[in-house]
């Protein structure tokens, strides 16, 4: 398909809605730029044609079932795009409350925030949260960051980070651009042991960075031993908030010891990924790291009235210009509204239950590496197939062919050619069974007829598409 | 129960599939000692509840003043084709795009994108990765870092002091100096910055139109930083970049801008666009998602992500950012609007805003006691001092229904009577006159 600067048109008028130009030159002509920009002209009936034409070459949860597991692609409900929209919302300038005396003007907003903040020490069983960081990965390095604070505080020394081999690979990167050096600890299967933690945990750990359930989808039943261990050295426990959708009422990490978390918003609170993004990473903390969150703080005073605290000497300072990513949190709050303490319950219990049952019914036609009681997602392999030459990426272009998205493949990285599949809630039993009737003819057809589904995808815009050839020539912008 | 749809004999179905009893059976793992103690969350709300209780916390928001806000995040026109082509599912609710084949509307957006904005400002490469334009300063200035091997950060007093703040917090840790030039009553000192550049200079980092709303031209200092073998960040403003002399005419190495005015509404702070873009040479040391153009088995065009052996998810603790998220809505949200308006419109934005602003200058100035703070062209912003404190005055006109402006004693000691004032095309002649007059009863 042609990109709009290719359609453009010079001199054909855009949707601008107001006439006129100025016609005062303020500026002087050694501070302007040469010649035109390069954008588009184009009609408004161009542009609305152009990209709903693109939108239509796209895989959405709104369109496919969309089991990528670990990113956690659950329903978005849509009213929850009305709050957003909400004019006293979106109008309100970000620098409002920090005029002297105007912070009344954005008590809605403030409230906001507060309320969101205490559902989330609620569900969670931390002491306070910040709002500030914008996305899951930013949320980590915040963590890390706040961990820093604290053993500066106390004049520890410690200089190392623990991450598990199961873990994302926006941990290791978090902690390693925080400062620190990063240890692996190998999983005994599929979970931390802690005779593997006695083997690198030392007084240089600052903490340990966990995901639980973890990503092969399995509960990390050593927690306790863990905590205890970590305590030991003054090291800090941290949780990766990636696979939150499948504790929800169950555990708070609180409660079990964790010191620090992050979310990442629209894996458990359903607000829409964008195509990747934007999110919002609020990080929680225990009582003992409290002081060093980010500045500002939403605070409530005793007449009822909110307002943006500054006066915390201690803080790491900003991580964010405002108070994260507002109009995020707004779907978010009204996604825990709706759903109440026991529709939070809910969905995790149903999330847990439809990938049990996805595990279960493709178990006859993959190898499941960890074949037993699962979180919200688990990890299947191909390496049945790859007898054939069908290899994990194979199915999933072969899956796209039958309208579903595929599911995450190559990770993590300890299962070999792994397909990990997250259901979520939100799926109706009838769309489970068609994606397993769709796989499990997929693995039948790799007996028989294997260069089928090597040659797939057929039925979309484009066949398998050349990422070394886009690598070597980096063209990267529309400019031949 | 709300977006679960089984019904009682599917649950049945599913747990005998599985083998077990209930549903409480599968979370057996998760022992006594570690369960809640405490979950004491409330009921939820049907659909209307929750709109209407949120659009009473909307109303409590005092969105009716007429606003000269700024300080680098404006209220401009969103055409409406922005909301309702960014809202079509296939574009909402999809995921980063790890399938390439099933992603083509997402990819070649992107693609798209970064074609616009490295046109905008006269760069080659660009991402559609980084949350907001502090994060893309500071992703700037570790590329940088890791670029030359070097320490010291040579930084503008005149670049916004909400970026600098965030800069300190990011490199706490880090073996990063910074070495602060003063402004000069609001205008950036570039002798003073030239002459602070030294063989262990990593990066100038600058920004155009400064906090103050003065404009410059750069290029000889980017030429200076070059002799030191320094990289050259600027941080600008993307609507007036339609006019002004580009980031790549002055030769800057990374620039980057807060891609809220291109389309995002100012939602109290975010969601927002780190806009990041780089020469070829450095694109390498860019962070996060980049798109690239190429084909498929039948030669057909199409666009993957690419450059991705820099990644978190293939480096890990080597990867050039932990950044994973690529703000994929935001960047569309951008494209939709730069597209909507397209050449023409994108010149008319900026120059009305900057005409709006030169004749808000011009009233307000004509008050006595009033002048301007900077005295060099500037754009759509301005700062003026007033004969009083600037918090003092803004208290009483923000009673009248007007927002005069940012208070620039909020971050800079000595301006206590400094007042930034900003317009855009939004900004009509009335309320401009309105204002002056108001402000003129306030000072007496």
């Amino acid at each position: 398909m042609k990109t709009i600067f290719e359609k453009s048109v010079a001199g054909r008028e855009g949707c601008w809605p107001c006439e006129g130009m100025a016609e005062e030159a303020y500026i002087p002509n050694e501070l302007l730029r040469d010649g035109d920009i390069g954008l588009p002209s184009a009609s408004e009936l161009d542009v609305v044609r152009h990209f709903t034409k693109l939108s239509q070459r796209n895989m959405g949860v709104d369109g496919n079932f969309y089991p990528l597991g670990s990113c956690t692609m659950k329903y978005n409900p849509k009213f929850t795009e009305t709050v957003a929209a909400m004019p006293g919302f979106t109008r309100l300038h970000p620098v409002l409350p920090q005029l002297q005396g105007a912070g009344g003007l954005c008590q809605g907003a403030l409230e906001v925030m507060y309320e969101t903040e205490k559902l989330l020490c609620e569900i969670t069983g931390m002491a306070a949260y910040t709002l500030h960081p914008m996305a899951g990965a930013h949320g980590e390095l915040t963590g890390v960051m706040l961990m820093a604070a604290y053993h500066r505080d106390k004049g520890n020394k410690k200089t190392k980070m623990i991450v598990p081999d199961s873990a994302h690979g926006t941990n290791p990167a978090s902690a390693a651009i925080a400062g620190y050096d990063i240890v692996s600890v190998e999983s005994v299967d599929g979970i931390v042991s802690p005779e593997a933690l006695a083997e690198v945990l030392d007084d240089e750990v600052a903490g340990m960075m966990m995901t639980c359930p973890n990503t092969l989808g399995l509960f990390e039943t050593h927690l306790p031993k863990i905590v205890k261990m970590l305590r030991e050295v003054d090291a800090l426990l941290y949780y990766d908030g990636a696979n939150l959708n499948a504790i929800m009422g169950k555990m708070r990490v609180g409660d079990v010891g964790f010191d620090i978390i992050h979310w990442n918003v629209h894996k458990t609170l359903a607000t829409p990924h964008g195509g990747g993004g934007p999110g919002a990473g609020p990080v929680g903390v225990s009582e003992r790291l409290v002081d060093f969150l980010p500045i500002s703080r939403v605070s409530k005073l005793e007449d009822g009235q909110f307002f943006l605290d500054y006066d915390y000497p201690k803080s790491i300072g900003y991580v964010a210009p405002f108070y994260g990513n507002f109009g995020v949190y707004l779907k978010a709050y009204a996604y825990m509204l709706r759903l109440g303490g026991v529709g939070l319950t809910r969905a995790t219990e149903n999330a847990v239950l439809a990938a049990n049952y996805m595990r279960k019914r493709l178990s006859t036609h993959f190898d499941i590496p960890y074949d037993r009681i699962c979180m919200h997602e688990f990890v299947a392999s191909a390496n049945r197939q790859t007898k054939n030459g069908v290899r994990a990426l194979d199915i999933g272009k072969a899956l796209l062919d039958k309208g579903h998205h595929a599911p995450t493949v190559y990770f993590p990285l300890i299962v070999p050619e792994a397909i990990m599949v997250e259901p979520t809630e939100t799926e109706n039993k009838t769309t489970l069974d068609q994606f397993c009737d769709d796989l499990i003819a997929i693995a039948e057809l790799a007996e028989s007829n294997p260069e089928v589904i090597q040659e797939a995808p057929v039925t979309l815009p484009v066949k398998r598409l050349d990422e070394t050839k886009a690598a070597r020539a980096m063209e990267l912008t529309d400019d031949l | 129960m709300p977006y679960v749809p089984h019904t009682e004999e599917e649950v049945r179905e599913m747990l005998a599939t599985i083998g077990v009893n209930s549903i409480e059976d599968l979370f057996a793992e998760i022992t006594e000692d570690m369960r809640p103690q405490s979950f004491d969350l409330p009921e939820g709300l049907s659909e209307m509840e929750v709109l209407n209780k949120l659009e009473a916390m909307a109303n409590k928001n005092a969105t009716d003043r007429v606003s000269f806000l700024g300080a680098g995040f404006y209220d401009h026109y969103i055409p409406a084709a922005v909301d309702a082509l960014t809202m079509r599912g296939e574009f909402y609710t999809a995921y980063t795009p790890y399938q390439p084949e099933a992603s083509q509307g997402t990819l070649q957006a992107i693609f798209e994108y970064q074609t616009a904005v490295t046109r905008l400002l006269g760069m080659e490469c660009s991402n559609a990765s980084v949350y907001d334009g502090g994060t893309a300063l500071y992703e700037a200035l570790m590329m940088a870092v890791r670029k030359t091997k070097r320490r010291k950060i040579v930084v503008s007093e005149a670049l916004n002091p909400i970026y600098r703040v965030m800069l300190d917090s990011y490199t706490t840790n880090l073996d990063i100096e910074f070495i602060t030039v003063p402004h000069k009553s609001g205008m950036t000192d570039i002798d003073g910055i030239k002459a602070a550049i030294d063989d262990d200079t990593a990066a100038v980092l600058v920004q155009n139109p400064n906090f103050f709303g003065s404009i410059n031209d750069f290029t000889e200092l980017f030429a200076a930083a070059k002799a030191k073998k320094a990289v050259s960040i600027i941080s600008s403003y993307p609507v007036l970049q339609s006019l002004l002399k580009t980031p790549g005419e002055m030769g800057a190495d990374i620039a980057v801008a807060e891609g809220q005015s291109l389309g995002l509404p100012l939602s109290f702070g975010g969601p927002y666009l780190g806009i990041m873009t780089c020469t070829k040479k450095m694109v390498r040391q860019m962070p996060g998602r980049v798109v690239g153009r190429t084909e498929d088995k039948d030669g057909k065009t199409g666009y993957v992500l690419t450059l991705q052996a820099r990644e978190q998810h293939i480096r890990r603790q080597k990867a050039t950012s932990n950044i994973c998220s690529n703000q994929s809505l935001c960047a569309l949200r951008a494209l939709v609007h730069m597209c909507a308006l397209g050449e023409l419109g994108m010149k008319r934005a900026a120059r009305l805003s900057i005409e709006r602003a030169h004749i808000c200058a011009e009233r307000l100035t004509a008050i006595d006691g009033v002048e301007m703070l900077t005295k060099g062209p500037f754009g759509n912003e301005f700062a003026v001092t007033l004969p009083v404190n600037a918090y003092d005055a803004i208290a009483k006109l923000t009673e009248r229904g007007f927002v005069p402006g940012f208070p620039l004693g909020r971050y800079y000691e000595g301006l206590e009577n400094g007042l930034l004032v900003a317009c855009t095309e939004k900004t009509s002649e009335e309320q401009i006159g309105i204002f002056a007059e108001m402000l003129k009863g306030a000072l007496k």
